[in-house]
């Protein structure tokens, strides 16, 4: 789960981290009162949760209220990559002399937590590692000790930040593993740190991503979700226990288990079609499971056809067919099925489905096949 | 010959009061598994399956009576990670857990602790291991595969029964099959396998079912390519996965423009390995592969 930048600041001022004075508004009157509240310079930054907010006009300069009013109008009124702003942060304008990056993350190879420094902040970290991967410092934190003062040490001295700052970085950074440790985080950045004409460290732009299976342990975190931000499909999807991502494509797809259901994606593209979603009804589904299950495929608009794909291994096939059944007197459709049942108690989910006039393959490919020419007929028509 | 486990396994169930639990159990002792204990606290004492399995409150007070030396865990993914480590602090040597949605934090420190313990892990958020005769720990359905030369290895678990389905189709055996789990931080990687494969004398050839995420493939490719004499045959699902969002498993992502399907096949095929473009080719290929192999000591 992502979280905002405002949101991922106020975390991290509660971990000693200095950040700039500033507050969320939702209307351009309340960035306004903000803005005349913190007095002087501010700057106007979209919340939303993808990329390159800078680079499309989301984040602007004000330098009085009026102006504030005017540039939060606007921004209030974008779209950047297809999501459209809901919220700004106003926030005081800084005097940066020079610009930092410094995150923690899961690094998966190592298998540990890596910290990574950088003198080139307020560029992408990827972008660094691409241009200039000598800039980038990176130390491997021990999980069970947790990092120390002179591995932060060590990161200021690599990319060769002035003594005066040591104490002032080896403190942000011991708050940024504390807060990435303490909310159960996959991305703790601060992009960028930046040292101010004054001589201070700031986190002026940060960014958190939250371990989807450790917010059981934070339901403060879990009450963070934006739910503006995802497909409404997909929010449905999680309160059944399914996993569902929607794509571009016309072929629905029910599958079992998360590997077959990338592999089922695979094979209707191989066989000339594309993919409506990516969706794992997981081991042992139930019918009701089932049943939201098809119900969420068939609700979007762009599905012509439907490919089922189940491997019956501790999903009974049986179960997946009743599922099926329920969902369609639910909801009866016209969009043409193809079901593919194999494993644990195939001969009595193919019975019950067998009066549903569904078309029937014994092969994946044969499966994708059917499916596709049939998702080309319903386009047709 | 085999590997991980085999007829001496002497097998302890975490969580096998529960649903899951108590289900898989009894799964794996009709396949002929040695469960010697299981493990519930609160419920030391009580015996489950037919009075033929003792409980106990412990890991500890488990391996005392018994001596198992290989741990299942099925317990929610909020105690995994305790059960994990009790049973490593108990001596066994192996543990497999199957449970889905351990926070990877927590993965990270079992991992750490583990490591320096020298006790290997299997998965989390794994089917388990089969070895097709002997010895099942986890969910893999044991009558879709037979006794035979193929190493199968996996980070999937409908998708390797698929597999091990077609290879018996076809009438290719299993020597084990490993579910090494679809979660970003693990225990097993899929070099660990190749390694206890390439010295396996059962183990012919190599099936290895990868997916997006992470860079476990392009190791084990290197590894394939300098250590590996058997033949191996390999799969990665996701080809058509768009970036930055998660396919079902933790670790199904790609992200930062790594973990993507082609660089891993790529990287496969560099290495002498046959990557089959759809799952039906996977059986295909490892039973032409197995052919020529035959063919070859019978020169």
């Amino acid at each position: 789960m992502k979280l905002h930048e405002y949101q991922s600041k106020q975390l991290f001022a509660q971990y000693g981290i200095p950040i700039p004075r500033g507050r969320v508004a939702m209307t351009a009157s309340e960035a306004r009162l903000i803005a005349e509240e913190l007095r002087g310079r501010v700057v106007i930054k979209a919340q939303v949760l993808v990329g390159g907010r800078g680079k499309a006009g989301g984040i602007r300069l004000a330098n009085s209220p009026e102006e504030a009013l005017e540039t939060a109008t606007q921004i209030l009124a974008m779209q950047i990559k297809g999501l459209p702003v809901r919220k700004v942060l106003v926030d005081e304008a800084a005097n940066i002399q020079s610009e930092i990056y410094l995150g923690v993350t899961n690094d998966r190879a190592a298998r540990r937590p890596v910290m990574i420094a950088s003198a080139e902040g307020g560029v992408e970290i990827e972008e660094v590692a691409r241009t200039a991967p000598g800039k980038i410092a990176r130390i491997h934190v021990d999980p069970l000790l947790g990092l120390r003062e002179y591995q932060a040490r060590d990161l200021a001295a690599s990319i060769e930040l002035s003594r005066d700052h040591w104490r002032a970085f080896i403190d942000i950074a011991r708050g940024l593993y504390d807060a990435y440790r303490e909310c159960d985080a996959t991305l703790a950045e601060i992009n960028p740190l930046v040292v101010t004409k004054a001589q201070t460290l700031l986190a002026l732009d940060g960014k958190m991503v939250v371990d989807d299976n450790a917010l059981f342990r934070r339901p403060k975190l879990a009450e963070m979700r934006d739910l503006d931000e995802e497909a409404p499909a997909e929010g449905e999807a999680r309160k059944y226990g399914l996993s569902y991502v929607k794509l571009d494509g016309s072929i629905g797809c029910m599958v079992n288990g998360a590997g077959l259901a990338m592999a089922t994606m695979d094979v209707i593209n191989l066989a000339g079609g594309a993919p409506a979603n990516f969706l794992d009804i997981g081991g042992g589904a139930g019918a009701d499971k089932v049943a939201a299950a098809l119900e969420i495929i068939l609700a979007d608009q762009s599905v012509k056809a439907m490919l089922l794909n189940v491997f019956g291994g501790i999903t009974r096939c049986d179960e997946v067919a009743r599922g099926i059944l329920i969902a369609l007197q639910d909801m009866p459709t016209t969009i043409p099925m193809v079901t593919r049942l194999v494993g644990t108690n195939e001969d009595e989910g193919r019975q019950l489905l067998a009066e549903k006039h569904m078309i029937t393959a014994t092969s994946l490919m044969e499966a994708a096949e059917k499916a596709v020419a049939l998702a080309r007929q319903g386009a047709g028509a | 010959m085999s590997i991980l486990i085999d007829k001496k396994t002497r097998l302890m169930v975490h969580g096998i009061t529960g649903r899951e639990g108590l289900f898989h159990a009894a799964q794996m002792l009709e396949y002929g598994t040695k469960i010697v204990a299981g493990m519930t606290p609160g419920k030391g004492g009580e015996w489950v399956l037919e009075g033929k399995v003792p409980v106990f409150d412990t890991a500890k007070l488990a391996v005392e009576a018994t001596g198992a030396n290989c741990s299942v865990i099925f317990v929610p993914a909020k105690a995994a990670a305790d059960s994990m480590l009790e049973a490593a602090d108990a001596g066994v040597a192996l543990i497999v857990c199957i449970t889905e949605g351990v926070p990877m934090q927590d993965m990270m420190q079992v991992r750490a602790y583990l490591d320096q313990k020298g006790t290997r892990l299997v998965g989390p958020n794994c089917p388990g291991l089969l070895t097709p005769g002997e010895c099942k720990v986890g969910i893999i359905p044991g009558h879709i595969a037979m006794p035979g030369g193929v190493g199968v290895v996996s980070r999937s678990g409908t998708l390797t029964y698929e597999v091990l389905y077609a290879l018996k189709a076809r009438g290719l055996g299993v020597s084990t099959c490993v579910g090494i789990g679809g979660d970003p931080i693990n225990g097993t990687s899929f070099i660990d396998v190749m390694e206890m494969f390439e010295d396996d004398a059962r183990t012919e050839s190599v099936v290895m079912i990868g997916e997006i995420g992470g860079t476990d493939e392009e190791r084990a490719a290197e590894f394939i390519s300098d250590k590996m004499s058997k033949s191996v045959v390999g799969f990665i699902a996701g080809r058509t996965a768009p970036p930055g969002k998660r396919m079902g498993h933790a670790g199904a992502i790609v992200e930062g423009g790594s973990g993507l399907a082609v660089d891993k096949i790529k990287a496969l095929e560099a290495a002498g390995v046959k990557v089959a473009a759809h799952p039906d080719a996977i059986a295909e290929l490892a039973a032409d592969r197995s052919r020529k192999a035959r063919r070859r000591t019978k020169r």
